[in-house]
């Protein structure tokens, strides 16, 4: 028998495993802290525009979307190609008024904020950036109507002419 | 009897169901953070009669976009949206005090006193302030894309104003004040005073 004895091939060793739920906690940990749940399904096909002088919407419980798009493609069998508007979750009709649709929708929305924050309701308008803007321009003629003054043009982050 | 050794449990499927957590959020939440261009619409007003505002007219600078996306700036067709920032801010300013450009006032700003070496102790600043508004106007088949970097130029001529006010007398970026102090509140809000985002929108019409 000699001390150094020859190495028995035992095949492939087993990798140990154990820090595996260890390392998908983690990015689990990432995820559930870095992202926010989705809320709404967005029917409507919208790229919103860029621009340089955008910030961030601090306060989202004060915010309510408002999309206006033309619908996507798996609905434009149903609804055709014209632009239309989704509030929050819903799409408006084809056969409904929208400036009164639009006006509900605020005072709803409205009536769920907390007293002190009823005036401070932001109406967030995220527009695919080919729709014309009449479209748009009734939308905020309606809001006018219904007090919802603060509104975000929703735009992304357009890093290529910063500083410009 | 025979001591029992105490079992370990099987951890091989603690994986498997962090997985199942994992693949559930990635699938139910979005990592887009909401950012845009705040703006205040005009409150419609009460009485019709009132709606006509005698403003000079050196003081406006009209800004319509037609039907095809062009720009007609102070009576001036086919200018560029890149073009629009410096105008505005010269609109803004008038450096050279033209007759062409919108009058100014002296105005007296109250900033909290001691917090910038550029003014008197009390805080008081005094200068001129322009009375020029913008008036921006659009068509019905002006695409929202256009309007919206429209908007942008106008705003970043604003805020280009405030900062370059802001660095010159706190030696601070406008947007690093933080609003939750009240010192810097307060130069926030007379800043704001000084450099007004006075772009007013007409009442939507047909323009061409």
């Amino acid at each position: 028998m000699s001390k150094f004895s020859k190495k028995k091939n035992t095949g492939i060793p087993k990798i140990n495993t154990s820090s595996l739920p260890d390392i998908i906690f983690m990015l689990l940990f990432f995820f559930m802290v870095s992202t926010t749940m989705r809320e709404t399904e967005v029917q409507v096909a919208v790229k919103v525009p860029e621009a340089t002088e955008v910030r961030k919407l601090e306060q989202k419980s004060l915010v309510s979307y408002i999309y206006i798009g033309r619908p996507s493609k798996a609905l434009e069998g149903i609804y055709g190609s014209e632009p239309m508007i989704q509030l929050n979750d819903k799409l408006v009709n084809v056969e409904g008024i929208p400036a009164e649709s639009v006006l509900d929708f605020v005072l709803f929305e409205r009536e769920n904020l907390p007293e002190i924050d009823k005036s401070k309701m932001i109406i967030s308008l995220r527009v695919d950036s080919n729709i014309p803007m009449g479209k748009v321009d009734d939308v905020k003629q309606a809001l006018r109507r219904a007090k919802a003054l603060i509104i975000n043009y929703s735009a992304r982050k357009d890093y290529r002419n910063k500083g410009r | 009897m025979a001591k029992r050794e105490l079992q370990e449990i099987n951890a091989g499927s603690v994986a498997d169901i962090a997985f199942l957590l994992l693949i559930f959020f990635l699938v139910a939440t979005t990592m887009d953070i909401d950012t845009g261009i705040t703006r205040l619409l005009p409150p419609i007003p009460e009485d019709k009669q009132d709606t006509e505002v005698q403003v000079n007219k050196r003081n406006v600078l009209v800004v319509l976009i037609n039907r095809t996306d062009q720009l007609m700036v102070r009576g001036e067709f086919g200018t560029r949206v890149d073009e629009l920032k410096g105008i505005t801010m010269e609109f803004f300013t008038n450096p050279a005090r033209s007759t062409e450009l919108p009058e100014m006032e002296i105005k007296e700003v109250n900033f909290p006193p001691g917090s910038s070496p550029l003014l008197p102790v009390d805080g008081i600043w005094r200068g001129n302030v322009s009375k020029g508004v913008i008036s921006l106007q659009n068509d019905r088949s002006t695409t929202y894309g256009k309007y919206l970097a429209v908007q942008n130029e106008l705003v970043a001529a604003v805020n280009t104003l405030r900062n370059d006010f802001c660095k010159l007398y706190f030696d601070k970026e406008f947007d690093d004040l933080n609003d939750n102090n009240p010192i810097d509140k307060e130069i926030k809000d007379g800043i704001r005073s000084i450099y007004k985002m006075n772009i007013s929108e007409a009442e939507p019409k047909n323009i061409n």
